[in-house]
């Protein structure tokens, strides 16, 4: 199982803040083509990928890291802080 | 070094007061406090969102990044988060060390990375809407000075 976190706007496409996943994926990218075909509100937060950010364990990663003993993965826009 | 993510306000004259006193090595301190702006004379609210953990993580790597290539003495990163009212202070952060070059390049340096690279993300609430802050490309551009 995958704990799959999600802020901002795409929590909000969503609907949840985070969710246990059950799922085999290899990758980032193979994880984000599950969801989305899953419900069509999968598929409107992860439309275009390039607007979005991933996170590993807390770790910004790229959408084609492995997700081989992986805890958590975090989706959200690009951040905007200070 | 110290790092606080809160919701609670900080007082950030009575904080650089506090900074770095008793230490006799350093000659310039730098500190950036960052506000609530209302652009547009219609916000309400700024909600401010962030990943707990991942923050705290985050910001003390850029700040450990800082300390490592300007020689700070010290450095301190307050940012909040939760619901801020305009012309409320959202973050501060404060370099102390010797030269004041070293720690106005230092505050420069953790506030471009602070903008790009803490995971927080910023929804406006306006008498006409709220919306969330798309981050801009001179933000991401900013990091390649460094």
């Amino acid at each position: 199982m995958m704990n799959v976190v999600y802020f901002a706007w795409v929590r909000e496409r969503i609907g949840l803040p985070q969710e246990q996943v059950d799922t085999n994926a290899a990758t980032v990218a193979d994880l984000v083509e599950e969801l989305k075909s899953r419900e069509d509100r999968y598929e409107a937060a992860f439309a275009d990928i390039s607007a979005l950010r991933v996170a590993l364990d807390q770790e910004l990663a790229d959408f084609d890291a492995s997700l081989v003993g992986v805890n958590e993965v975090a989706f959200f826009p690009p951040m905007t802080g200070g | 070094m110290t790092v606080r993510v809160q919701s609670e306000p900080f007082d950030a004259g009575a904080e650089l007061n506090r900074f770095a006193q008793g230490r006799n090595d350093v000659g310039a301190v730098v500190s950036f406090t960052g506000v609530v702006r209302d652009t547009d004379g219609n916000l309400q609210e700024m909600q401010i969102e962030h990943y707990p953990g991942m923050t705290e993580a985050a910001i003390a790597k850029i700040v450990q990044d800082a300390t490592t290539r300007w020689g700070l003495a010290d450095a301190l990163v307050i940012h909040r988060y939760g619901g801020l009212t305009p012309g409320a202070p959202i973050m501060m952060v404060a370099t102390a060390a010797a030269h004041r070059s070293a720690a106005f390049e230092a505050a420069d340096f953790l506030m471009d990375y602070l903008k790009s690279r803490a995971p927080f993300w910023k929804k406006e609430i306006t008498s006409d809407g709220e919306s969330w802050v798309a981050a801009k490309d001179a933000d991401e551009n900013a990091l390649k000075r460094w």
